[in-house]
């Protein structure tokens, strides 16, 4: 593999986070239990949208066939997209959602504040941008981590229920492959091993003053590094690769 | 089924740039400090119109009766030597 | 007898006063004395208003997952935020009247309060996306830049903030209409499709003609409503046509033509019937709207009930 092509495949697994967890935040649209959390929702959503447009554009450039974020998002097939499948599953409840963020986000925030000092300029400038983003994201979903798991009896046992079905899907976040090892080696991607023990740590932290139980590490889902998905992913595409597919020569 | 809460309502107070007053911008609900602040960010800095943010329980706001307004304002009306060009000056004084 | 002399006259030095002070176009702020009609008039308003407001981002909510590009989508779900903003806002603004949102939103649940009709129409290509932009934000601009000047300090504040967060609704919507007309066959299809679909509905916003309306005597004598239903739908009529001129698009109007004389443009009959029908809860989407938002407001139910237990918690430890 050469250095271009874990690149190319790495900012993608990057990209598609952003782009699939926002598509999953935008559904909150006019759906929150409260109008001030729908503002806060779609504030998310775009803080991801636009990494998603930042990284895939870098991507398109590194495989240097002239593709934009666009054609990246609005013209891949499912196999071709490699976000993890945590980002793809349906929205569940609030807690489901929440719980979500609150894994992810503190992953995120780990992940680029390391690679705020990777190699490849961009990918730390874009890293630094979403640092910020995202330590935010974290400070909100730790404070309705909190809320739930320590408001009513129905709200506990929904974080938790939350909390024990996401529970296998946050394995495959610090997986490694082919991709990553090259570019390791070259400084340019994040030891996934350092930030694994950083994540735990915070996550039992939060949990435990949330009044909720850790589950044990148990089988963790993977496949998303080969672009294998959850059948969810593909229900995704098809609405927001919708207009692109049905009018392939009109532009928006 | 348990008596159905918006939450509590929280005014917001804005800074737009580091130095300046803190200025009424709106109100916001949440049900503690931490998420009136967040909610405050969310909804009134999403265009970078802030620095700074203060956050205060509706009901910790005192406010003026308007009908003690003769009382309370009109009397500074006209006390006119609190204000510099109620003074003469000598002819020539400069930078005063 | 001589008891209710003297409540009546203190009621009318009441009434004089709160009149002069809108004769001299001061604001009225929350704790000023007014008459309760006119506090009914404004929650009944207001709270209307802030209803449409929230209403209205279920049609565009319904295009969110399916903008055609990241910018597409980015300006959508910024302007469907925006809407959410205003929905604040305004329930703010009226509660300061002593209503709370809670109140409000029993209100729309029962069918006391309305909400805009023009959201009971569906969204039903990514052109009325663009539609919905143009004309409909572009009709409620018109109404709103004129509420700005409105009595009630806390409505007219709101007011002043939301237009300026809606200057870009218009224009993101009217591009949208723009690119589609300079677009493929298909696209141009959908975006005239979608104009001959809300132009009348977007008229209709403005409500009855000046010679209909019930509401004109006392909300103009008060300085509520600034500027009537006709002259408002005058002028949104008067800067549309030319925007759809330069477009290449035709407005579904056969009578409207230019009128020198009177320097705007003459329209053809408005169907007041489809108005009426669509208000009393027959209109395409009714039931949708008010079924998703019960449905949103009863599913948070528990989480905001989560957050109040949590801070009941909270202080209970920081008093024992
Ligand atoms: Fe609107
Ligand atoms: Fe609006
Ligand atoms: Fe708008």
């Amino acid at each position: 593999m050469t250095q271009e092509q874990a690149l190319y495949k790495y900012c993608l697994r990057m990209g598609d986070d952003a782009l699939i967890h926002a598509y999953r935040l935008s559904e909150w649209c006019s759906n929150a239990p409260i109008l001030e959390e729908d503002l806060a929702l779609t504030n998310f959503a775009l803080d991801m949208i636009g990494r998603a447009q930042a990284i895939l554009d870098y991507a398109g450039k590194i495989d240097g066939k002239g593709k934009t974020s666009d054609d990246l998002a609005y013209r891949r097939k499912e196999r071709d997209f490699y976000n993890h499948l945590i980002m793809e599953l349906p929205n569940g409840d609030f807690a489901y959602t929440m719980a979500r963020i609150l894994f992810v986000s503190i992953f995120e925030y780990y992940f680029f504040s390391e690679l705020s000092h990777s190699a490849d300029t961009t990918l730390a400038a874009i890293a630094a941008k979403t640092v910020k983003e995202v330590k935010y994201h974290m400070a909100h979903a730790t404070d309705w981590a909190l809320r739930l798991g320590d408001g009513t009896d129905e709200s506990n046992t929904r974080m938790q229920q939350a909390v024990d079905d996401l529970w296998a899907y946050t394995g495959e976040l610090f997986e490694t492959d082919d991709a990553t090892a090259v570019l390791e080696d070259r400084n340019i991607a994040v030891d996934m091993g350092m930030i694994r023990a950083k994540w735990k740590t915070d996550v039992t932290r939060i949990l435990t003053e949330a009044k909720l139980k850790i589950p044990a590490d148990g089988y963790n889902q993977t496949g998303s590094g080969n672009g294998v998905h959850t059948e969810y992913l593909g229900h995704i595409l098809s609405e927001m690769q919708y207009l692109q597919r049905a009018y392939p020569e009109a532009i928006w | 089924m348990a008596t159905d809460s918006q939450l509590a309502m929280w005014e917001v107070f804005m800074q737009s740039k580091p130095g300046a007053n803190y200025i009424h911008a709106g109100s916001v609900h949440a049900s503690d400090k931490e998420m009136a602040l967040q909610n405050a960010r969310d909804t009134y800095t999403r265009r970078g119109e802030g620095t700074s943010i203060w956050v205060v329980p509706s009901n910790a706001i005192v406010a003026s009766n308007p009908d003690d307004n003769e009382m309370f304002f009109d009397p500074a009306n006209d006390k006119v030597y609190r204000i510099p060009t109620f003074y003469v000056m000598p002819e020539g004084a400069k930078a005063i | 007898m001589e008891v209710l002399e003297k409540k009546n006259e203190i009621q009318d030095n009441l009434l004089k006063n709160f009149e002069a002070k809108i004769d001299r176009g001061d604001a009225i702020e929350p704790r000023d004395k007014m008459p309760d009609a006119y506090r009914k008039h404004l929650i009944r308003q207001m709270s209307q208003h802030a209803h449409s407001e929230v209403i209205g981002m279920q049609p565009e909510g319904n295009w969110i997952t399916r903008a055609p590009s990241l910018r597409a989508r980015q300006i959508l779900l910024a302007k469907i935020q925006d809407e959410g903003g205003h929905g604040l806002y305004l329930y703010s603004a009226a509660e300061t009247l002593g209503i709370s949102r809670r109140e409000m939103i029993e209100q729309l649940h029962s069918g006391k309060a309305k909400y805009s009709n023009i959201f009971n129409y569906p969204a039903l290509t990514w052109a009325d996306i663009g539609a919905i932009g143009w004309l409909v934000d572009g009709a409620a601009i018109v109404n709103q830049v004129s509420l700005q000047r409105t009595s009630y300090g806390p409505y007219s504040r709101a007011m002043v903030r939301i237009c300026k967060e809606e200057s870009f609704h218009q224009r993101q919507g009217y591009e949208i209409m723009a690119k589609m007309m300079k677009g493929t066959k298909d696209q141009q299809e959908m975006a005239r499709d979608a104009m001959n679909r809300w132009w009348w509905p977007s008229l209709m916003m403005f409500g009855p003609h000046d010679s209909e309306s019930p509401h004109t005597g006392d909300a103009v004598k008060w300085k509520i409503k600034r500027s009537s239903n006709d002259e408002l739908r005058q002028k949104f009529i008067d800067k549309t046509v030319q925007q759809a001129e330069v477009i290449g698009l035709t407005i579904p109007d056969k009578d409207l033509k230019w009128n020198e004389a009177k320097k705007c443009y003459d329209h053809g009959p408005i169907n007041w019937e489809e108005f009426y029908r669509v208000i009393s809860g027959n209109g395409p989407c009714n039931k949708q709207r008010m079924a998703h938002h019960v449905k949103v407001h009863n599913d948070g139910a528990w989480v905001r009930e989560a957050a109040e237990a949590y801070r009941q918690k909270k202080e209970k430890k920081i008093f024992h």
